[in-house]
């Protein structure tokens, strides 16, 4: 399904990722996936949250740079190949990958994707 | 070895002497043939007449960088067009370079006080001198050129960068005398070093270097990296280019050639002379020149002035090294950047906040420039490529008004300090 990700622009500075998790958990919001890119000045923290417009709003209060943008969330059996399969159909059509983090527990893998054509790839891994 | 010792070790009363009867021949010129300072003058109520001594030149107006740019291009010339033989342009400024114009004579000039400070480096005409100096509107390649060429010196007219080049030719050509920034000169110690060649072997023995400030430390660590004798050479376009003072083998002080550019000292906040060894903004006044000569120019560079005669024999006033700056020009490998430019270009990238912080420093030899620039919150991606794109098209812009390459770092907006007043716009860590 398409989901909404919540994106915050980081500075390398120690103590500013804490302070993005002490907004969230002061509004009661819960992450249910994350991750980090970094470069070497700044990092890109992206995340699934319980409520992204309000968690966009209360960051954006304490001058956070935020976006949120849709990504795909798959799921899929956690066996080998499962992955691969669900990348073919994407580059058969056409449709390019930036970043994907997940994770699998209880024989079932989920995997969230930022792709060029959210719509389509969804109809595809169906 | 002098060059020229009639005008280089006369008495400070013959001196005081050929300033005052060329500064009025000048005047003259000046007040008939350039609009600009006829009109400053009558505003002072001042007449050519009224100036006749070298003392009198605190009577005549100032000339600042703003009115270079404000007469831009040929509002200043004493001359007409048909007379001026070469133009140059000042380096690294933004849209409106200052120009600087020179006739015949004054290439003669220009040529003449280079082969000065040559000699004073202990060049002589067996030696070969490479320029690694830009060759092109900045006055520091030709500059070096012409006066090596009156020397009688054989000329490399290699001009700046190509690193391993430069180190070819050292070798192959058997360079005596470097002539390029002093920062460069370090670059090319620490390239020869990794090489794996011996400086010691090579010929070179004397480096002429300028266009930026530096430390007596720095001189030191590339006499010991190249193993030559390194002198400090002085000069600005507006006034000639390089070739207005050099330091002699006493390294105390810079000789300027004052029969032609008169130096003064003032306080830069009431604009009076200071007493001789007090500290000051350095001011010239062009007696010679004629395409574009200028009245009391505000250099902005803070030195001192030392008239007791020098061991070396000369009597030519002597400037102390510079080292530093009254206004806040930046220099970054010889090349001027103002604050205001990198505003001025940020003002034309929307995916930019026009809030940033310079950070100077040199890491190893070589001046950085890091620029950190606030994103706008609206063209904020989460995509790292995308970020990236971003930061290159700022870098690229930066780069190609400031002619100097830079680091551009995004920051998260609001985190730059905002200023009430006077903006803290750069973090000099530079140690000179």
């Amino acid at each position: 399904m398409v989901i909404k990700q919540l994106s915050v622009f980081l500075q390398n500075e120690l103590g500013r990722l804490e302070e993005v998790t002490d907004i969230l958990y002061k509004h009661n919001i819960n992450i249910s996936a994350c991750s980090i890119a970094e470069t070497a000045e700044y990092g890109v923290l992206r995340m699934i949250v319980s409520d992204a417009d309000k968690a966009a709003a209360a960051l954006k209060e304490n001058d956070f740079s935020v976006k949120t943008s849709d990504v795909i969330c798959v799921e899929t059996p956690d066996v080998p190949g499962e992955l691969h399969k669900s990348l073919q159909l994407l580059t058969g059509a056409g449709i390019n990958l930036s970043y994907m983090y997940g994770y699998s527990n209880g024989g079932t893998a989920r995997l969230i994707m930022k792709v060029s054509d959210p719509a389509k790839a969804i109809q595809l891994l169906k | 070895m002098i060059w020229n010792e009639p005008m280089e070790c006369m008495s400070r009363d013959q001196m005081h002497e050929l300033q005052s009867r060329r500064l009025k021949d000048m005047i003259v010129r000046v007040y008939h043939n350039v609009e600009f300072y006829r009109r400053k003058m009558q505003e002072l109520g001042l007449e050519p007449g009224d100036i006749q001594t070298i003392d009198d030149l605190v009577k005549l107006p100032f000339t600042t960088k703003q009115d270079l740019r404000d007469n831009y291009p040929f509002g200043l010339f004493a001359v007409p067009k048909s007379e001026v033989v070469r133009v140059h342009a000042s380096s690294g400024t933004t849209g409106k370079s200052t120009v600087v114009a020179y006739t015949r004579k004054d290439v003669d000039i220009f040529s003449e006080v280079v082969a000065r400070c040559l000699c004073c480096s202990g060049v002589t005409k067996h030696d070969t001198v490479q320029v690694a100096y830009g060759y092109g509107l900045f006055t520091g390649g030709l500059g070096l050129h012409y006066g090596a060429e009156k020397l009688g010196a054989a000329v490399v007219p290699i001009s700046g960068g190509n690193t391993e080049k430069q180190i070819t030719l050292l070798q192959d050509f058997g360079s005596t005398v470097l002539a390029c920034t002093p920062s460069y000169a370090a670059y090319l110690a620490e390239a020869i070093a990794e090489a794996g060649i011996d400086a010691a072997e090579l010929p070179l023995r004397v480096g002429v270097f300028g266009a930026e400030p530096w430390s007596v430390e720095m001189r030191a660590k590339i006499e010991e990296g190249l193993k030559i004798k390194a002198f400090d050479i002085y000069g600005l376009s507006e006034i000639i280019g390089p070739g207005v003072s050099n330091s002699c083998e006493q390294q105390n002080g810079l000789h300027v050639a004052e029969d032609h550019f008169v130096p003064e000292i003032l306080d830069p906040n009431t604009l009076k002379q200071v007493a001789p060894g007090v500290t000051g903004e350095l001011v010239f006044t062009t007696i010679t020149k004629e395409a574009m000569p200028l009245l009391r120019y505000r250099t902005r560079d803070l030195s001192s002035l030392d008239y007791s005669p020098c061991e070396c024999g000369r009597t030519n006033v002597r400037m102390a090294k510079i080292f530093g700056r009254s206004d806040d020009m930046l220099i970054i490998r010889g090349v001027n950047v103002f604050p205001s430019q990198v505003e001025s270009v940020l003002l034309e990238i929307p995916e930019a906040k026009p809030i940033y912080m310079l950070i100077v420093d040199r890491k190893g030899t070589m001046d950085t420039l890091e620029i950190q620039v606030e994103l706008d919150e609206k063209y904020y991606s989460d995509e790292i490529a995308e970020l990236n794109n971003i930061r290159n098209k700022i870098k690229h812009k930066v780069e190609s008004v400031l002619g100097v390459s830079v680091i551009i770092s995004l920051v998260e907006h609001k985190t730059i300090k905002r200023s009430e007043g006077k903006a803290q716009r750069v973090i000099d860590k530079r140690k000179i």
